[in-house]
């Protein structure tokens, strides 16, 4: 089986993880109540999606 | 016809995915409206739309198509006399899935999947661009009235000068800071057509091409409320906000 030569250092290791980088979600402005939701979603805080109203996808108090 | 599915069915097999599909179809037409996640939803919608294809034929061979998928008698029943007729002058598109935020154990995208049965010719859409374009009309009108009566009461025009929406409106003074701060409270942005009102969300932000006494006033001229009727109320609670 192949296995890796050489250990590889902390440094080249923190070196590849420090790519991993997490990219910010795009937000819009829900036009109903002003709050930031995610485009093509029903707003969480309302619940309304093109002025209809979705009450599964109001934000409940389990979620955060 | 549906598009015959890709990829990997749903569950554990394809008697299961038609076990899921087949109760997933049986809770949309007892209820309406049901939430799952985006991927049955998906899945679901085009068996979902061929069963009401086949209670709109509504002969005893359509229901025992469909009994072959929905086993319960009841929920079929309620979709040939229920649901079909209200689907008569629709041609296809008879579900529709909006997606909502992500479930919280597994962060799976979620969406609600819906029966259309309202009307077909009901398009409040159309009414709203209707309005706004009837309401642009109205202002270029008042516009170029404007414009001809300025010419002749220019001479002894009040220190504020009159904006060119009428006597509830006023040009910014000081590259659009308000004539008079008391009176002229509300924002009116020529470049979107959209007025602001103190308080409202993108007030401080906004550079004020002319400025109005009144939200009335500014929508007399053909100013839309930004961000949508509810954002432009008179607010002072807007203030905690921004």
């Amino acid at each position: 089986m192949a296995v890796p030569k050489r250990k590889m250092s902390r440094a080249n290791t923190r070196s590849r993880r420090a790519q991993w980088k997490a990219t910010p979600t795009a937000l819009a402005t829900c036009p109903n109540c002003g709050a930031a939701k995610q485009g093509h979603m029903a707003c969480p805080n309302c619940g309304t999606y093109k002025d209809r109203h979705y009450s599964a996808a109001e934000r409940t108090e389990h979620q955060s | 016809m549906p598009t015959p599915t890709k990829g990997p069915r749903l569950g554990g097999g394809p008697a299961h995915e038609r076990l899921i599909l087949a109760n997933l179809a049986q809770a949309l037409f007892e209820h309406d409206r049901i939430t799952t996640t985006e991927a049955k939803a998906k899945r679901l919608r085009p068996l979902a739309e061929r069963l009401v294809t086949f209670a709109k034929r509504g002969d005893l061979h359509a229901r025992r198509r469909v009994m072959t998928v929905i086993r319960d008698k009841g929920v079929v029943h309620r979709l040939f006399t229920e649901i079909a007729p209200d689907m008569a002058d629709r041609q296809g598109g008879y579900t529709r899935i909006t997606k909502i935020a992500p479930r919280k154990g597994d962060n799976a995208p979620m969406a609600v999947i819906e029966l259309v049965r309202e009307p077909v010719n009901a398009k409040p859409k159309r009414a709203v661009v209707a309005e706004a374009e009837g309401a642009t009309k109205r202002a270029a009108k008042e516009d170029a009235a404007a414009a001809e009566a300025a010419p002749a009461d220019a001479p002894e025009l009040e220190p504020l000068a009159e904006g060119k929406y009428g006597a509830d409106s006023a040009a910014p003074v000081d590259g659009g800071l308000s004539p008079d701060p008391e009176k002229f409270t509300v924002k009116g942005n020529e470049d979107s057509m959209k007025y602001h009102v103190p308080g409202s969300r993108w007030y401080d932000s906004t550079v004020a091409e002319v400025w109005f006494t009144t939200p009335e006033a500014a929508q007399a001229a053909g100013f839309e409320p930004a961000g949508g009727e509810k954002a432009q109320e008179v607010a002072e609670d807007g203030d905690d906000e921004a």
